[in-house]
């Protein structure tokens, strides 16, 4: 099982201590463990069974304006002793840096709150087996499905976060999580798609049928797809798709690329980036949320942060070093977002199809095309064409292309928002980018 | 070389028990036991931002029955927790009848030197040239707003055990080099990234100054996309450079040649063997065996010897890559290809150097027989639906033609194409092959391992270029 709070605080304490005893004149540590066991089947039989167990610590250490770190995964005494003793020494033939420090006392976490992220809950091998036995039966109903893989992993971990200033703290988090991935095939073309589930805890997971048939069935939709030619039509982007328009949003306010200069978005805030109605939220504290946390990466406490408000920007995300560096103050998103989600529109996801007589429905991209330097986008996609909201017929080897800083200015949201991931959005509209095709 | 047994209460032999004992009806399977120090040191904004060291140590122990594999790992090296990851793989596999198959291929050829590149250079030397980057870049004119720079360095030691004893193992170095720049000029910012790596020390790519060429090369593509216009929208023919635009070939036909995905036929190329893939002309082969490259192993991470692998031979599907696992299960032998990005991972067939050889015909024919169409030089990343075929890749520094000349820049843009016929549609094969300058890492299912690539020039006759100007 995962190793307990008390494990973890001695070995961070231990490092803690043994940094200052080397010449540190602050350090930070985190100490985690992760036990995850998956079971894997293929074509309604066993494919592959892996556990892990992977214990990892890494330490900073600081002396005055000197900065540097290391990471292990062999907690021995031995070892840790010459990795420390390796990482002082690196601290002091670095150069220093004005801005490197742990964070603000005032803005460590105080308190802890129980976010509903841990089930103690333990799935055995043979009810995952149980579990996707009845996912690939439902998956390969079809005739046209001939390949069917399907993946259970049911994970527990636990960390502590402790530094010189006194911060220490940490606790549990479990997910549990089911895909299915299936293969369909016809006379002209073999596609494949699927459908995924994951939660903190096990009983919220997705019925095994219902997640096998929505694979197969989203697979089979996309058999024999048509090119299109080249043009500029509205396209819209599915939910599991649509989060990544937020997750270059979240890049490109990070307070690291907006200190280095490199975001299409630095010294945006207070101005207007998005259509008039749109507004985004960071809420880590919302119950067994698949992004919750009671403080980053540095111990900072983090708080809802309403980062866009009728389209207006008003927040970077903001760690202690860029922080400084800006003279900001960390909002407690070192390391990224939690639970980031624009909220919904106000027209349904049926009166989005028809908004245009004719559209294209996204539901893959490929390729990394997105330049948070530029705002340039440009990636290949897949989906469906839309005609008087219906979907006609599949598409692919297309690409759709754009810039971000026009693409934020023209959509229109559903209200069809769900907590699935960590980063969330209804069903997206977008006007005025440009398709190609033949 | 590591001794993986020194400070553990297990010792060689109860080791070599254990592991016998759990695979004795197993059809195949291993101990593999991975120790890694690398080292990060990042200059960015003026400063050193980062330099930090990891040490990583652990095993990964597999068993093998029919098609079934079970997967246990830990960072853990004891009795008790080899034991338990034993008891995993036998609750998975419970009824197995197989015959363990002790054959492995040898071989003493070495591809690189039992090096480790961190302790080659101060720290101290490798912060100079990172400051030395710095004030260069600095140096060549008020557009030059951002210079990050960083030294990746690793040493990599393996040893895997099998059934009965039979020992392999490996010390791999690996280094890599970076510099990206950001340029502004008119209030319109673009960025220019190049590299340099491969299996030696980081004095064989930066002795004699050679950072200096690194940084030109960077610091000239920024400076070509701030002159960029919007690219087409389309499709068309793409006149393709030598060397690292072959990611090409890697997304296109590379990963629809791995075994696994041939053998569960998923693969758009599962039916293709013998067949014509691509114009006459055109021989692509995955080289593990190139002295020091990136992509290059003396073992994969199976024990088995790398090799030269003919994939396709003048426009004909001869071999897929091939894993100890799916070469058994699809009747043939292993290419040497089974590789995994740490011991957290299960072993899967893999590209190592991905290579187009060169044909008889000069870039400059190339240019001159198209009319309208894009000339692209330079790639960042690259993706491929290995079901469908799809496949893309994005230019990070192209021109369009126009006329048979090559007419001004154009802005980075995702080109689409289709991996089964793609290779069709090349009229033109280059005689001026060029090997990547070692920067590639390539990802499959969440596991990224070093490779390199390799092509001549090639004329494509039709592309989608997915520009914004129709």
């Amino acid at each position: 099982m995962v190793k307990d709070q008390d494990f973890l605080e001695k070995k961070a304490s231990y490092c803690l201590g043994l940094a200052k005893k080397l010449g540190a004149t602050d350090s930070s540590v985190i100490v985690d463990n992760s036990v995850s066991e998956t079971v894997n089947f293929r074509n309604k039989k066993l494919d592959e069974s892996n556990r892990s167990d992977d214990l990892g610590i890494s330490i900073t250490t600081y002396i005055g304006k000197k900065k540097s770190s290391i990471s292990s995964s062999n907690l021995l005494s031995d070892n840790l002793n010459i990795l420390i003793e390796k990482c002082v020494e690196t601290t002091k033939n670095t150069p220093e840096d004005e801005f490197n420090s742990l964070p603000d006392q005032d803005l460590l976490a105080k308190e802890v709150k129980d976010l509903d992220l841990y089930d103690d809950t333990h799935i055995e091998n043979d009810q995952k087996i149980d579990y996707l036995k009845k996912l690939e039966l439902a998956a390969s109903n079809d005739k046209k499905i001939v390949n069917t893989e399907s993946s259970f992993t049911q994970r527990k971990t636990n960390f502590v976060l402790a530094n010189s200033e006194g911060f220490c703290s940490g606790y549990k988090t479990s997910s549990f999580t089911a895909s299915s991935v299936t293969v369909a095939k016809d006379e002209k073309s073999m596609e494949r798609d699927y459908e995924y589930s994951s939660k903190c805890f096990l009983k919220d997971l997705d019925d095994a049928d219902e997640l096998g048939n929505a694979a197969a069935i989203q697979t089979i939709r996309k058999l024999s797809p048509k090119k299109i030619g080249s043009e500029k039509i509205p396209i819209i982007f599915d939910k599991r798709i649509a989060k990544g328009i937020l997750s270059t949003f979240a890049s490109a306010i990070s307070s690291s690329a907006i200190s280095r200069g490199t975001s299409f978005l630095k010294d945006k805030v207070s101005q207007k980036i998005f259509s008039d109605k749109i507004n985004v939220f960071d809420k880590p504290d919302m119950l067994k949320g698949l992004g919750s946390r009671n403080f980053d990466i540095e111990g900072v406490k983090t708080d809802t942060l309403k980062l866009v408000d009728q389209g207006i920007l008003k927040h970077y995300l903001i760690d202690t070093y860029n922080g400084k560096k800006l003279n900001l103050k960390s909002n407690g998103r070192c390391g990224g977002t939690s639970n980031l989600y624009f909220e919904n529109g106000n027209i349904s996801f049926k009166d989005l199809l028809n908004l245009n007589s004719k559209s294209l429905y996204i539901t893959e991209t490929i390729g990394h095309g997105s330049n948070i330097v530029t705002g340039d986008y440009s990636v290949g996609a897949t989906g469906f064409f839309v005609e008087n909201g219906e979907f006609k017929y599949p598409i692919n080897e297309i690409t759709i292309a754009g810039n971000f800083k026009d693409i934020f200015q023209n959509i229109t949201l559903a209200n069809d928002l769900e907590f699935k991931y960590a980063t969330n959005s209804p069903t997206i509209l977008i006007e005025g980018m440009v398709v190609a095709g033949k | 070389m590591s001794n993986f047994f020194e400070k553990s209460d297990l010792s060689r032999k109860e080791a070599e028990s254990i592991i016998s004992d759990t695979l004795q009806n197993c059809d195949d399977g291993e101990l593999y036991l991975e120790n890694s120090k690398s080292e990060s040191i990042l200059l960015d904004d003026n400063k050193i931002k980062n330099s930090s060291y990891n040490s990583d140590l652990g095993f990964g122990f597999r068993a093998i029955s029919d098609e079934v594999v079970a997967y246990s790992h830990s960072n853990e090296i004891s009795k008790n927790s080899l034991k338990q990851s034993s008891e995993n793989l036998k609750s998975t596999l419970k009824s197995v009848k197989g015959t363990y198959n002790h054959e492995i291929p040898k071989s003493n050829k070495k591809y690189y030197d039992n090096i480790n590149p961190i302790e080659q250079k101060s720290l101290n030397e490798k912060i100079k040239i990172l400051n030395d980057v710095n004030d260069y870049l600095r140096s060549k004119g008020d557009k030059v707003k951002q210079v990050t720079a960083n030294f990746l360095g690793e040493q990599k030691s393996i040893e895997i055990i099998r059934s009965g004893g039979e020992t392999l193992s490996d010390v791999r170095p690996l280094v890599r080099f970076n510099v990206s720049v950001m340029v502004e000029k008119d209030g319109r910012k673009e960025t220019g990234v190049y590299g340099v790596g491969g299996r030696q020390s980081y004095d064989s790519y930066l002795k004699d100054e050679n950072w200096k060429s690194v940084c030109d090369e960077a610091l000239r593509i920024a400076s070509v996309n701030l002159e960029s216009k919007p690219a087409p929208a389309g499709e068309m023919k793409v006149v393709l450079g030598p060397g690292w635009p072959a990611i090409l070939i890697h997304e296109a036909v590379g990963h629809g040649l791995e075994g696994d995905f041939n053998r569960k036929k998923t693969s758009a190329f599962y039916n293709l063997m013998g067949q014509k893939v691509a114009s006459e002309g055109v021989t692509i082969i995955d080289d593990g065996t190139i002295d020091k490259r990136r992509g290059s192993l003396t073992i994969d991470d199976e024990g088995t010897p790398t090799e030269k692998t003919v994939l396709i031979e003048n426009g004909i599907l001869k071999n897929f890559m091939q894993d100890r696992l799916n070469a058994r299960l699809m009747k043939t032998r292993s290419t040497g290809s089974g590789r995994r990005e740490n011991y957290r991972h299960i072993v899967l067939p893999r590209m190592r150097n991905t290579m187009m050889l060169s044909g008889k015909q000069t870039q400059e024919e190339m240019i001159k027989a198209v009319d309208k169409g894009i000339f692209a030089v330079s790639f960042g990343g690259g993706q491929v639906d290995i079901t469908s075929g799809k496949f893309v890749f994005n230019c990070t520094e192209a021109y369009e033609i126009v006329n048979g000349k090559i007419g001004s820049p154009i802005k980075g843009a995702t080109l689409i194409g289709d991996g089964p016929s793609i290779l069709k549609e090349v009229s033109m094969v280059g005689n001026d092959m060029m090997m990547d300058p070692g920067i590639g890492t390539c990802g499959k299912a969440g596991q990224g391992v070093p490779v390199g690539v390799a092509q001549p020039s090639i004329l494509i006759n039709k592309m989608t270029v997915g520009g914004t100007k129709l």
